[in-house]
């Protein structure tokens, strides 16, 4: 998908429009720190307003409070605003797109009637021919045809929906380009694929999660200690016989609560979803991208995630007393009429050779008899697995060279390969070893899950023997072979009531109990509705590695949030030590030694304050938008790491900051 | 509220136990083992009581040695301290009254345990500098050589903890009484 | 120097050795390893029930009830009942309240003096009674807390847990050391005060009584209560330096051993060899300043021709040697005991700061039982905290900490300051505090503010220069200690059973771990963030004020 740069134009502009029409009190609400600024911030408005009426204190430095204290409520709802932004601008195009969809929905008496997509309900059939937009989300229970999802995907390669199997699943807003189908509708109007896209590019149906409810918590708590350290200070003031001005107050009580982080925090949960659909990865809920973060336990498919996804052929063994050119030929023969990538790999290796001989018949591969090759005349040349063969033989097979064969095909599994029976007639000439190819970088990339504290285990149909061969060579953690969906859903359970977090991914109708029960289920795109229904994501491009990404992006969302949390707090310490002397030197003249900064005037120091307090959060918002740099390492180098960038950094930043916009400030005379 | 009956059956448990018993074995233990300690150190001389050894008494003549400064006025049944801070006149004020009282100068400057006050008001103990600065004034009223009055202060004096206090004190009843032994 | 770092190395060295295996021991005891001890205890209390952690907290309310109950009414009537020698007369309703909210919290912070208030009755029965089973009830809270968080399906039963307390763990080491100290010189006697004649012929009442047991159990349960006035300055309560160091090891063995307990309880040794890392870290940094600060001569003798050379001597006792007063100052309110070796209100300012953040912080072992509970809040936090930076949802020992558990965190924290500094500002700005001063300016501001940081912890210490025997101190002060002392044991046993209905995670390399040098380092900064934002406004204007004026 195209998204656009950070600070463009187009964002900018309705984001600060945004920020003002945000200062409505029900919006800010739902965030108590801003909120508490706002609500000060008109009291401090009021308390100018009549002092400038009864002619009494600083009339210009306390405009230039109350501008600063409303800069910063106008700046936190600018980073909501810009955050909001980005996929709003997504979501316009893919709303434009919902409302041109027109539904030709079939009658009972087979008729034909045009109606608005808006109107069709779960349940109906439609007709979409080519050329068409798919009006509604459904699955495809008549004709195959050819599906452009590039305006849900991005990717304009066409892929083919047909009806039963795992690719009937077809989304409201994709183009048929080429035949026609007929589509059971499966979603209510507003519910559908492309709403809930809408709905989350846009972050209106966000909810908070539990850990920023969890940490809108803490920050309010922060927050009422605040006030009540603040608050208590007019009586010691009281009682050392001086008195400390209202706007003043609020100017410290503004800048010690943790504005930053709250002004930022839902900048970066709408971030994180944000970067997870940059990543053309949906997240239903923001839940579950956390959950991403706490995976323990990762689900992978062994084809196409961990070994490229077709085995190749690698070697003819021949058996005893079969010269190695019957085979290497017979085995040619028997594929040349198989395109899968297995029988092209097979002719491949088998070098160059007769062409196709006239007449000859290609035998299909079903998946009753699990054998195809070639019938030229009588004679059957097959290929197939080798229990798959033997049994097309029957007792017609040499018993010798039928022990042969199992010894044979044995040594190949044991090495992590697949052996495929060739047989000529009657006759077992020997076996291919077809072997996985395990991905490039895999081994490093368990290793440094590894690290991260998460185990792996791969999921394949293959036998154990295979299946612990392509362990040992991929450096996964676990396998499950000859797996079924049943197994997989145990697995997951197993794991789970262990205390684990399990990740997964899954496409198909029977994957689907299992993507439910997963704490984080990637749903394939090309899959099956039940299966995109039961996940709480679904990955756009269909990419299984992903998965490992998508980890990496929820642990950022929530370490961003923590690093600017530490930050946010550390950075009250500094502004103590400009704001207190500044109050405290009235009544009692020697604390002025705790001017560390040496800042110019009282007035000045606490301008400066509070001027920190403002700009830095719309300084931080392209951090939290692209979040903390994010590497893997064990949680306790992450926790030290992050400590000394934002905790050391979150003290030591506007030690410097304030000092810096002092020195402007009272050189330009404001303070 | 089926916790009525068992926090009732816990108060006379603990009661017995916790108090009665525990008061007991602790009561018949001091009093078989250490009576003298646990009686309050009261020392008898001539049959009479004249104060307990952990207790100041207060000593106003010249002929003995002066205890530290009480904040309760040595009054055995109203411990206190000061509680005055280093900022405070009053402590200036009462330190100044010491010092007038002690006749110390610039040249001859008086120990500072004999100007602050104790915790409890009743401490019995001077530093061994701060006998020392005494011993010309009670040997002039005495009509001791000083030579003897020092030597009965480093009799008595000692290390209250060995390596872990080694500053030296006096017991000021027990330097006292040896002194009145010595006669004069 | 070297006689300063002896002391310290054996007292706080020490302890910390004898900890390990007392730690162990109590971990057993309250694990039920101790069969038949815990059936004779069920016969007793006739319940053994297993309770939830909302039956545990009704048992211990409806136990500390009767606690306050019984004393209340022991208290005033006093006057009417035999063990009074001395003849002590009625008290007022005020004090009464006060000083019974004072021993049923474990606070025993004292506005009367003991020798001239009490009856002896009132003083054993009532009072050290209380110093039982209220340091009983802080241990019992903790075993039930640990027992949540380490997955038990129950609590516990309060009854049960209240007498492995009282009756093995407190009673025979109070044993112990209640016989040291009557062989160290500290009375132990039902006889009325001695009358006697001084040398110069004066006389002198010396008032005495059965201090010994008292002082024992005292110092031992983080009491802190004296049985005379002056606490554990006053000769009779502290003869020797020995006796002294006897007391000190007294004060902080167990809020040590309790930290190895709870370690041992929830099966993660490691874990509390962390906690008590930073406890010990933060403990030797407070014992250090306040060593360092007090060795200040006093300001007040500056201009006068005194010689001064052992540091500020104002209110501290010489046979107890020069490092005890300030040592003990920082250990007595790190532990939440508030007995005192040296008059606190005397320190030098930034001197008296030190006992005021041991309050202030109040988990650097902190009272019995309660320390280690008041640090789990600050664990909730640091780990919430630290979870989210380390790129996961934060959990605790594999529980997920959120909103709930996050509010009830934050109510228990909160009420520190609230009761601190709102109790301050209320009393510096009216006559109710000022006019109670003895000490003027910031000395003053710091009395107040001492009074209620010492409520609020449960400590008992204070500045003691506060006429504080008034009906508003009492009153304010006594509700203080009580939402003091309920709140933060309460809240954590919600916490923990809100933590034990969630399905826990397993622990991995990606989990936060609670053990090892990050996690104390998280775990202090997160303290000293909390204390040092909270509490810098009042202490700038008390201790810090007091030391610029004085600088100058």
């Amino acid at each position: 998908m195209e998204r656009a740069s950070l600070f463009e134009r187009k964002l900018v502009v309705p984001a600060l429009r945004d920020s003002f029409v945000k200062l409505d009190p029900r919006t800010l609400v739902r965030n108590p720190v801003m909120f508490t600024t706002a609500v000060v911030a008109a009291v401090a408005t009021v308390v100018m307003v009549r002092n400038l009426a009864i002619g009494s204190g600083d009339p210009l430095f306390e405009g230039q409070l109350v501008f600063w204290l409303w800069l910063t409520v106008l700046f936190g709802n600018f980073a909501e605003a810009l955050a909001e932004g980005r996929g709003k601008a997504q979501a316009q195009s893919l709303r434009s797109t919902k409302d041109q969809l027109v539904a030709y929905r079939l009658l009972q008496n087979g008729s034909v009637e045009e109606i608005p997509a808006t109107q069709l309900h779960a349940g109906d059939v439609v007709r979409v021919i080519q050329g068409q937009l798919i009006p509604a989300d459904g699955e495809v229970i008549a004709g195959v045809a050819s599906v452009n999802e590039a305006a849900i995907t991005g990717e304009s390669a066409p892929v083919i929906r047909e009806a039963g199997g795992d690719r009937s699943a077809v989304t409201a807003g994709t183009m048929v380009i080429a035949d026609q189908i007929d589509i059971k509708v499966t979603a209510e109007p507003g519910s559908g694929f492309l709403d809930r896209m809408i709905a989350l590019v846009e972050g209106a149906s966000r909810q908070k999660t539990p850990n920023e409810i969890a940490l809108t918590v803490l920050l309010t708590g922060l927050t009422l200690i605040f006030l009540i350290a603040v608050g208590t200070l007019p009586a010691f003031a009281a009682y050392a016989g001086g008195e400390i001005a209202v706007p003043v107050l609020i100017a410290l009580f503004v800048a010690l609560i943790p504005t930053t982080i709250s002004g930022l925090l839902s900048a970066i949960g709408i971030a994180g979803m944000d970067r997870l659909i940059r990543f053309n990865v949906l997240a239903k809920s923001g839940r579950a991208v956390e959950a991403a973060g706490d995976i323990s336990t990762l689900l992978l498919d062994k084809t196409g995630t961990i070994t490229i996804g077709d085995r190749q052929a690698s070697e003819f063994v021949p058996l005893p007393g079969v010269a190695l050119g019957d085979l290497v030929a017979a085995a040619r023969l028997s594929s040349l009429a198989d395109t899968t990538p297995e029988g092209r790999s097979i002719v491949a290796l088998a070098g160059d050779g007769d062409a196709m001989p006239e007449g000859a018949e290609p035998i299909a591969f079903t998946s009753q008899t699990r054998v195809s090759g070639l019938m030229i005349g009588e004679r059957a040349l097959i290929k197939g697995a080798v229990d798959a063969v033997l049994r097309r033989l029957g007792d017609k097979a040499d018993p010798t060279a039928a022990a042969a064969l199992r010894q044979a095909s044995e040594g190949i599994a044991r090495s992590g390969g697949t052996p495929l029976a060739v047989a000529d007639g009657n006759r077992l000439l020997g076996v291919v070893h077809l072997k996985d190819i395990v991905k490039a970088g895999i081994r490093e990339r368990f290793a440094e899950l590894r690290r991260m504290g998460i185990r792996t285990v791969m999921i394949t149909g293959d036998n154990p023997l295979t299946a612990a061969s392509i362990t040992a060579e991929s450096g996964v953690d676990d396998f499950l072979a000859e797996a079924t969906p049943e197994d997989k859903l145990a697995l997951i359970r197993k794991e789970q009531a262990g205390g684990k977090l399990v990740a997964m991914c899954g496409d198909g109708t029977n994957d689907a109990p299992a993507l439910a029960q997963s704490d984080v289920g990637v749903a394939m795109n090309t899959g099956t509705q039940a299966a995109r229904e039961a996940g709480n994501m679904v990955d756009l491009d269909s990419d299984p590695t992903k998965l490992i990404e998508i980890i990496g992006i929820g642990k950022q969302l929530l370490m961003t949030r923590g690093a600017l949390t530490t930050f946010s707090i550390a950075n009250d310490v500094a502004k103590y030590f400009a704001i207190l002397p500044a109050i405290f030197v009235v009544l009692y003249p020697s604390l002025g030694v705790l001017n560390v900064m040496g800042l110019a005037t009282p007035s000045s120091a606490i301008l400066s304050a509070i001027i920190f307090n403002a700009i830095i959060i719309p300084l931080l918002v392209p951090l939290a938008l692209k979040g903390v740099a994010y590497r893997p390492m064990p949680a306790a180098s992450q926790l030290l790491r992050n400590l000394g960038i934002y905790g050391l950094g979150g003290v030591v930043a506007p030690f410097i900051g304030i000092k810096l916009i002092d020195i402007a400030v009272a050189g330009l005379g404001l303070a | 509220m089926n916790h009525i009956l068992p926090s009732l059956r816990l108060w006379i448990a603990t009661l017995l136990i916790c108090v009665l018993a525990y008061g007991a074995v602790v009561l018949g233990f001091a009093q078989t083992v250490a009576p003298f300690q646990a009686n309050g150190s009261i020392i008898v001389q001539d049959g009479r009581p004249i104060g307990s050894r952990l207790i100041a008494q207060n000593f106003t003549q010249d002929r003995y040695f002066w205890p530290r400064p009480s904040a309760a006025d040595y009054n055995g049944m109203g411990a206190m301290g000061s509680n005055l801070s280093p900022t405070s006149d009053k402590l200036k004020q009462r330190a100044a009254e010491t010092v007038s009282r002690y006749a110390a100068a610039q040249d001859d400057p008086i120990p500072a345990d004999l100007v602050a006050a104790s915790g409890g008001g009743l401490d019995p103990h001077i530093s061994l500098a701060g006998a020392r600065y005494q011993a010309g004034r009670v040997a002039a009223a005495r009509g001791l050589p000083v030579r003897s009055v020092e030597a009965v202060i480093d009799r008595l004096a000692f290390a209250p903890g060995g390596a872990f206090a080694p500053d030296r004190i006096v017991n000021v009843l027990e330097l006292n009484m040896a002194l009145d032994k010595l006669g004069r | 120097m070297l006689a300063s770092l002896l002391t310290v190395a054996l007292i706080v060295g020490g302890a910390a050795l004898l900890s390990w295996p007392l730690g162990r021991f109590m971990a057993a005891l309250f694990s039920g390893r101790y069969a038949k001890a815990d059936i004779l205890f069920a016969r007793i209390a006739g319940s053994s029930k297993d309770q939830d952690w909302k039956a545990y907290s009704v048992a211990l309310l409806v136990f500390n009830a009767v606690m306050f109950a019984f004393v209340f009414a022991l208290l005033s009537l006093q006057h009417l009942l035999p063990l009074n020698p001395d003849g002590q007369g009625p008290a007022s309703i005020h004090l009464i309240f006060n000083t019974t909210a004072s021993f049923v919290t474990n606070t025993n912070l004292q506005h009367y003096s003991g020798e001239s208030t009490w009856s002896y009755l009132a003083q054993l029965a009532g009072l050290m009674w209380l110093q039982f089973v209220s340091a009983a009830t802080g241990i019992a809270a903790l075993a039930a807390l640990a027992r949540g968080i380490a997955g038990h399906p129950s609590m516990g039963n309060f009854f049960i847990d209240l007498q492995r307390a009282a009756f093995c763990v407190l009673l025979p080491i109070a044993l112990v050391v209640a016989l040291s100290l009557a062989a160290s010189g500290v009375p132990m006697t039902l006889e009325g005060a001695a009358q006697v004649t001084t040398l110069e012929g004066a006389a002198q009442t010396i008032a005495r009584g059965p201090a010994a047991a008292f002082v024992a159990i005292k110092q031992l349960g983080t009491n802190g209560g004296g049985f005379f006035g002056p606490n554990s300055t006053h000769p009779f309560e502290n003869p020797t330096l020995w006796a002294n160091f006897i007391e000190m090891f007294a004060i902080i063995i167990i809020p040590m051993a309790c930290v190895w307990m709870f370690g041992r309880m929830i099966g993660r040794i490691r874990h509390a060899g962390a906690i008590f890392g930073v406890m010990a870290a933060l403990l030797l940094v407070k014992i250090t300043a306040v060593i360092a600060f007090e060795a200040t001569p006093s300001q007040a003798f500056a201009d006068l021709p005194i010689e001064q050379n052992v540091g500020n001597l104002e209110g501290k006792e010489l046979r107890l040697g020069a490092t005890t007063g300030p040592l003990w100052a920082a250990i007595t309110t790190s532990t939440s005991n508030g007995s005192v070796g040296a008059m606190h209100d005397s320190l030098n300012p930034l001197a008296g700061l030190v006992p005021m953040a041991g309050m202030w912080l109040n988990e650097t072992f902190g009272g019995v039982g309660v320390g280690m509970i008041n640090m789990f809040l600050y664990i909730i936090v640091a780990v919430f905290v630290a979870g989210m930076m380390v790129g996961r949802t934060p959990e605790y020992l594999g529980h997920r900490i959120e909103g709930r558990e996050m509010r009830l965190a934050v109510l228990a924290l909160i009420s520190h300051p609230v009761l601190i500094l709102g109790g301050t500002a209320l009393f510096a700005a009216t006559s109710w505090g000022v006019d109670t001063l003895a000490n003027s300016g910031a000395h003053g501001f710091s009395e107040i503010l001492y009074e209620f940081s010492s409520s609020a912890a449960n400590n008992g210490s204070g500045f003691e220069g506060l006429g504080d025997n008034t009906a508003p101190w009492n009153w304010a002060t006594g509700i203080v200690m009580l939402i003091g002392r309920y709140l933060p044991i309460l809240v954590p046993l919600a916490i923990v059973g809100s933590l034990m209905a969630k399905r826990r995670s397993a622990e991995s390399a990606g989990t936060l771990s609670v053990e090892g040098n990050t996690f104390g380092i998280m775990l202090l900064i997160t303290i000293l963030i909390f204390g040092a934002l909270t509490f810098f406004p009042a202490a700038a204007l008390g201790p810090i004020a007091e030391h610029v004026t004085l600088m100058r």
